[in-house]
C-alpha cells in the first residue's frame, strides 16, 4: 500500500517535472553562476572580519562614495559592536572630514559644520537629478542594503566588482558610455570598472589587488546590510540549545505520563 | 461547553466568584477536564501550535507598530530604524516576517490533516467551516501586512493583488478605487492596510473561539474517525496529557521557527523588497510570498483574467461545500485504500502548484499549470463524491479502546491497525 502510493506520487512528480524542465533553460541562460567565496560571515558561528570591514570602509569612502550613497548608515554605526568597530575617537576623526549641511541657526541661516557621530553618512549628491545628470541619466543606487537586495548578494557583488572585461565577445554592440560586465542584468552597466589595483592605500600590509578590495568592500557591504547579524547568531545559539534541553525534557515527560495508559 | 459543569470550587471565593460568572467553570471544562480521545497523534497538536502563533504575532505586532511609520516617506526607512536602532528590533521584526510563514506552514498541516482524517464530516462541519473563514482571514491579515514594509514586492504585489478586482464587471474599476483608495497604490492604500492589518488579527482571535467552541460540542475528531464511545475507556481528560504533549510539539516547531529566525531570516523572503517601492520601476518577476503560490499559479493557469479571478477564489471556496462534496461515511483515510492515495496525489498537485506559482507564467509552466488546476477542482468536485460510493472501505474497529489495543499488538488478527505512515509519531509518543 505505503509503496503504491510513492510510486504513483513519484509518477505525478514524474509527470510534472518531464512538462515543465523544458523552458527553463531557455529563460534563464543569462550570464555565467556567481564567483563563490568563503564569507566569514556565512554559517551559524559565522562573524565579519574586523580587518575586511575597517578595509571595506575605506574602499566605500575613497571609491564607491563618490557617487553611491548609504543613507541607512551614520558614522556612529562604524564604531558599534558588531561592525568595522574603530574607536570613537577613530570616528569622531572619520565622520569629521566630511562637511555636513546644518541649521537654521538663529538667524535663519543654514551653515556647514564638520560632521559628527550621529550624522548619516554624507551623500554624494543632494538629490536623484543631480546624481542622473552626472552619470549619464543612470541612478547609482544607495548601498545601505544592497547585499541584501540581490539574489546571492555577497557573490553576485563580488562578480560583479571583479566581472568586468575590456573587450565585449564578438556581436555585442555596448551603448554609448556602457561598460561589458556578463554578470550585470543585460550585459550592459553604466557604472565604469569602479575598482583597480591599489585604488586605495591599504596600510595593514594586506595587498590591494582587485580581488581583495572587491572583497573587503563587500564584506563591509554586508555588515552595513545587517549590521545585527553576530548579536542575532550569538543569541540564536543560545536560544536554541535551551529550547533543544526543554524539548528533550518534556519529551521525557510527556513519554513518562503517557506511559501510565494504553494508547 | 456542552452538558452540566464538573467543576467544584473549593474556596470561598472560588464559589463566590463561580455562582456570579462561571468562567473558571469554562476554562476548567474547555481546556483541563475536556475528555479528549487517548490516540491522537501528533498531527493533531498543529491546533496548539496556531493558537500560539496568533498569540505570538499579535504580541510582536503591537511592538513593532509602536516604531513603525504607515506613510509612504517613512514606511521604509521606520522599518529600516527597528532593524538597526531599536533595542531587539530586529528580532521583533524577523520573528514577525518568519512567524507569518510558520503561521501558514501549520495551517496547512492543519487543513491537510483534516482532509487526510475526515475531520470534516459529520457532526464536525461548522467546525471546518469556521476554519475555512478562520484561513480567508488570515490570507487577508498577510496580504495587507506584506505591504507595510513598503518595500517593492510590497508595493507590487499589492497593485497586481488589487488589480484582480478590476476583472469583474462595471462593479470592478469602482471596487479597486475603494480598495485603494486612490487610482494607484499610495498614501491613503497603506494607512488603510495598516488599521485593517491591526484589526483582522482580533477578528481571528474571535473566529479561533468559535472554532474552538464548535469543536468541543461535537469534541476530537481522531485517527480511527470512529466516534468516542465510551468517556471512560476512550478519552483522557485534556490536561494534563493533552497540555503535556501539545507544549512538546510547540517548543518542537518554535526549535524550527527560531532557526529560520537567528540563521536564514530571510530566506523565505523576496531579496525585492529590500529596495524601496518605486512606482515607475516593475520587478521583472513580480511573486506573493511562497504560501500564497499555489493560487497565483492557478489564477495565471486560466486565459481570461475574470476566469482565474473567479477560479482562484472557487478554489478557496470549494472548500466550503467538501463535508457534502465527500460521500463516504467512513472518515479516516487509514480505513478509506482508494482515498488516501488520491489524498497524497492531491498533497503532490497543491506543492506542484505551488512551484509553479513561482515560475514565469509561460510555456510548459502555464501547461502544466493548467492541467493541476483541472486535477485540483477534479479531486473535490469529481472524484471526492465518486470515491465513497465505489470505494470498499477496511473494517472499522469497534471503539477507540479497541483499536489502541489492536495496535499494541495484543489482538493478533487485527485487520484494522490504524498506525501507519503518517501516523507513525504517534508511537513514540
Amino acid at each position: 500500500m505505503f509503496r503504491s502510493k510513492i510510486a504513483v506520487t513519484a509518477l505525478a512528480l514524474a509527470a510534472l517535472a518531464a512538462i515543465n524542465l523544458t523552458p527553463v533553460a531557455a529563460v534563464e541562460a543569462e550570464g555565467p553562476a556567481n564567483k563563490k567565496l568563503d564569507w566569514s560571515f556565512e554559517g551559524i558561528f559565522g562573524t565579519y572580519d574586523r580587518g575586511s570591514l575597517q578595509r571595506g570602509y575605506r574602499v566605500y569612502k575613497e571609491v564607491c562614495a563618490s557617487c553611491h550613497s548609504m543613507n541607512l548608515l551614520s558614522y556612529r554605526n562604524l564604531s558599534q559592536p558588531g561592525g568595522p568597530e574603530f574607536t570613537l575617537e577613530q570616528v569622531k576623526a572619520l565622520a569629521a572630514e566630511f562637511d555636513v549641511q546644518d541649521g537654521p541657526n538663529d538667524e535663519g541661516e543654514m551653515f556647514e559644520r564638520a560632521g559628527l557621530p550621529s550624522d548619516r553618512f554624507v551623500s554624494p549628491f543632494p538629490n536623484e537629478e543631480a546624481a542622473r545628470a552626472s552619470n549619464g541619466g543612470a541612478l547609482p543606487p544607495d548601498l545601505s542594503l544592497i547585499v541584501k537586495a540581490r539574489k546571492d548578494g555577497p557573490n553576485y557583488l563580488y562578480s560583479l566588482l571583479t566581472g568586468y572585461e575590456e573587450n565585449p565577445p564578438a556581436g555585442v554592440e555596448l551603448g554609448e558610455g556602457m561598460n561589458y560586465n556578463p554578470y550585470f542584468t543585460g550585459h550592459q552597466i553604466a557604472m565604469a570598472p569602479p575598482l583597480s589595483e591599489e585604488a586605495v592605500e591599504y596600510t595593514d600590509g594586506t595587498k590591494p589587488s582587485v580581488e581583495n578590495l572587491s572583497k573587503d568592500v563587500v564584506m563591509f557591504l554586508a555588515w552595513a546590510a545587517e549590521p545585527k547579524l553576530e548579536e542575532r547568531k550569538s543569541l540564536g545559539f543560545k536560544v536554541l540549545i535551551y529550547l533543544i534541553i526543554l524539548a528533550g525534557l518534556m519529551y521525557a515527560a510527556n513519554k513518562k505520563l503517557w506511559s501510565r495508559i494504553k494508547h | 461547553m456542552s452538558g452540566q459543569s464538573t467543576y467544584q470550587p473549593t474556596s470561598a471565593v472560588g464559589k463566590w466568584f463561580e455562582s456570579r460568572l462561571p468562567v473558571m467553570g469554562l476554562v476548567h471544562d474547555t481546556m483541563l477536564n475536556f475528555p479528549t480521545p487517548k490516540n491522537l497523534n501528533y498531527w493533531w497538536t498543529f491546533g496548539g501550535i496556531l493558537a500560539t502563533f496568533l498569540v505570538l504575532q499579535i504580541i510582536t505586532g503591537i511592538v513593532l507598530a509602536m516604531q513603525y511609520t504607515p506613510h509612504v516617506d517613512f514606511a521604509f526607512e521606520s522599518v529600516e530604524k527597528i532593524m538597526r536602532d531599536v533595542n531587539y528590533g530586529w528580532l521583533l521584526r524577523y520573528a514577525h516576517a518568519n512567524g507569518a510563514s510558520m503561521f501558514f506552514l501549520a495551517v496547512y498541516i492543519h487543513i491537510f490533516r483534516g482532509l487526510y482524517y475526515g475531520s470534516y464530516k459529520q457532526p464536525r462541519e461548522l467546525l471546518w467551516i469556521i476554519g475555512v473563514i478562520i484561513y480567508l482571514v488570515m490570507m487577508a491579515t498577510a496580504f495587507m501586512g506584506y505591504l507595510l514594509p513598503w518595500g517593492q514586492m510590497s508595493f507590487w504585489g499589492a497593485t497586481v493583488i488589487t488589480n484582480f478586482f478590476s476583472a469583474f464587471p462595471i462593479v470592478g474599476d469602482p471596487i479597486v478605487e475603494w480598495l485603494r483608495g486612490g487610482f494607484v497604490v499610495g498614501n491613503p492604500t497603506l494607512n488603510r492596510f495598516f488599521s485593517l492589518h491591526y484589526l483582522t488579527p482580533f477578528i481571528l482571535v474571535g473566529l479561533v473561539g468559535l472554532h474552538v467552541w464548535a469543536l468541543h460540542v461535537p469534541g476530537n475528531a481522531n485517527p480511527t474517525g470512529v466516534e468516542v464511545k465510551s468517556v471512560k475507556d476512550d478519552t483522557v481528560p485534556f490536561h494534563p496529557y493533552y497540555t503535556l504533549k501539545d507544549s512538546f510539539a510547540i517548543v518542537v516547531f518554535m526549535i524550527l521557527f527560531l532557526w529560520f529566525v537567528f540563521f536564514a531570516p530571510n530566506f523565505l523572503g523576496e531579496v525585492d523588497n529590500y529596495i524601496k517601492a518605486n512606482p515607475l520601476v516593475t520587478p521583472a518577476h513580480i511573486v506573493p510570498e511562497w504560501y500564497f503560490l499555489p493560487f497565483y499559479a492557478i489564477l495565471r493557469a486560466v486565459p481570461d483574467k475574470l476566469g482565474g479571478v473567479l477560479l482562484m477564489f472557487a478554489s478557496i471556496g470549494v472548500l466550503f461545500i467538501l463535508p457534502w462534496l465527500d460521500t463516504s461515511k467512513v472518515k479516516s483515510a487509514t480505513f478509506r485504500p482508494l482515498y488516501k492515495q488520491f489524498f497524497f496525489i492531491f498533497v503532490a498537485v497543491s506543492i506542484g502548484l505551488g512551484y509553479l506559482g513561482g515560475k514565469p507564467a509561460e510555456g510548459g509552466y502555464i501547461l502544466a499549470a493548467r492541467i493541476l488546476t483541472a486535477y485540483y477542482f477534479a479531486h473535490f468536485l469529481i472524484i471526492m463524491p465518486i470515491l465513497g460510493l465505489i470505494e470498499k472501505p477496511k473494517k472499522l474497529p469497534e471503539s477507540i479502546a479497541k483499536a489502541v489495543l489492536d495496535k499494541n499488538g495484543d489482538d493478533p488478527g487485527g485487520g484494522g491497525a490504524p498506525a501507519e505512515a503518517v501516523t507513525a509519531p504517534e508511537t513514540k509518543g
